[in-house]
């Protein structure tokens, strides 16, 4: 059982963390705000049953994507709950793996920084259909494992490892546009896609030797 | 999976199909031990699984690094503190109006 008055010690350092989930969960500042001060007032009123010693960041989470998931997501339902199309395995890796090995002397690390934005990777993630989009940030943002991520959603830890795996994909999916938007890479063929690479080739071969009637 | 050659290491109870299957179980931390040690045991000895392992788990970190510079507002940082002082005080800010400010006197 934990004193109030311990609150605003505890819990205050967790306000930019939360607030940059509520801005990738409300896609609005102002939303943002609202979502981040209506959860840092339940949990204070609410703080009575918080068990001290346990995980008050993932406590803090929970409320939040609570309170986003009843008060906001209703409000701001967009058509986008569909669910995700297929997208293979591995499909950024596939497509842009190659490019750090030709660019040698830095780490992959640093390749892939440069690839993105901070917006491009914010816009990615908030392009995601909600369920996966909240999935995807509480894991690979927030670093929440699989049973925390269970917990703070109210979901199975399976459902958990299903939206992450579609979400990640998806989301690569996403940040590949970008690279392509960028110029850092060709288009890679869709396997039964058009495979030309080369659309200049149109004319005709004119190797001249025999259709010249000059 | 037909881009990974396949290793024919008999002793290998992993291969690359299995190992790739739990790309993300494996970065997330959250396979039992006796499977993290059978794929750590297979990324030593194939560098095809290992660039891609590496490549998931940059741009992994990538991911998390890009998302954590929002500047938190401050006014919203002097909001919060200040409504919470006023509920400690007794002043539930949700529940009645504005005429709660005289205790600020």
């Amino acid at each position: 059982m934990a004193d109030q008055a311990d609150f605003a010690d505890q819990a205050m350092e967790y306000m930019p963390q939360l607030y940059s989930a509520a801005l990738r969960m409300t896609r609005n500042a102002s939303d943002a705000e609202d979502l981040v001060q209506e959860t840092y007032l339940k949990a204070y009123r609410g703080f009575g049953g918080y068990k001290e010693g346990t995980n008050l960041k993932a406590w803090m989470y929970r409320i939040l994507t609570n309170t986003f998931i009843n008060s906001y997501r209703a409000k701001k339902r967009r058509p986008d709950e569909t669910e995700l199309d297929e997208v293979e395995d591995l499909y950024l890796y596939r497509r842009l793996g190659g490019l750090e090995a030709a660019q040698a002397g830095r780490s992959a690390e640093d390749e892939l920084m440069d690839w993105f934005t901070d917006d491009e990777v914010k816009d990615a993630i908030e392009h995601l259909p909600e369920n996966f989009r909240l999935a995807v940030l509480l894991a690979d943002v927030e670093g929440f494992a699989y049973k925390e991520i269970a917990e703070i959603l109210d979901i199975p830890i399976g459902t958990v490892m299903s939206r992450l795996h579609r979400g990640r994909k998806a989301l690569q999916k996403e940040l590949y546009e970008y690279a392509l938007q960028r110029g850092l890479t060709d288009r890679l063929p869709e396997p039964e896609g058009a495979g030309a690479t080369e659309p200049v080739d149109r004319q005709p071969a004119h190797t001249g030797t025999t259709a010249h009637d000059d | 999976m037909a881009e990974h050659p396949q290793h024919d290491h008999q002793h290998e109870p992993v291969d690359c199909e299995a190992a790739l299957a739990e790309i993300y179980t494996y970065l997330d931390g959250e396979l039992t031990d006796e499977k993290r040690l059978l794929i750590a045991g297979h990324l030593e000895g194939c560098n095809p699984c290992i660039e891609a392992f590496d490549f998931e788990a940059e741009l992994r970190m990538v991911i998390s690094t890009r998302c954590r510079n929002d500047e938190l507002p401050e006014t919203l940082r002097i909001r919060i503190a200040q409504k919470l002082t006023l509920i400690a005080r007794g002043d539930d800010v949700d529940g009645g109006d504005e005429g709660a400010r005289s205790v600020e006197a």
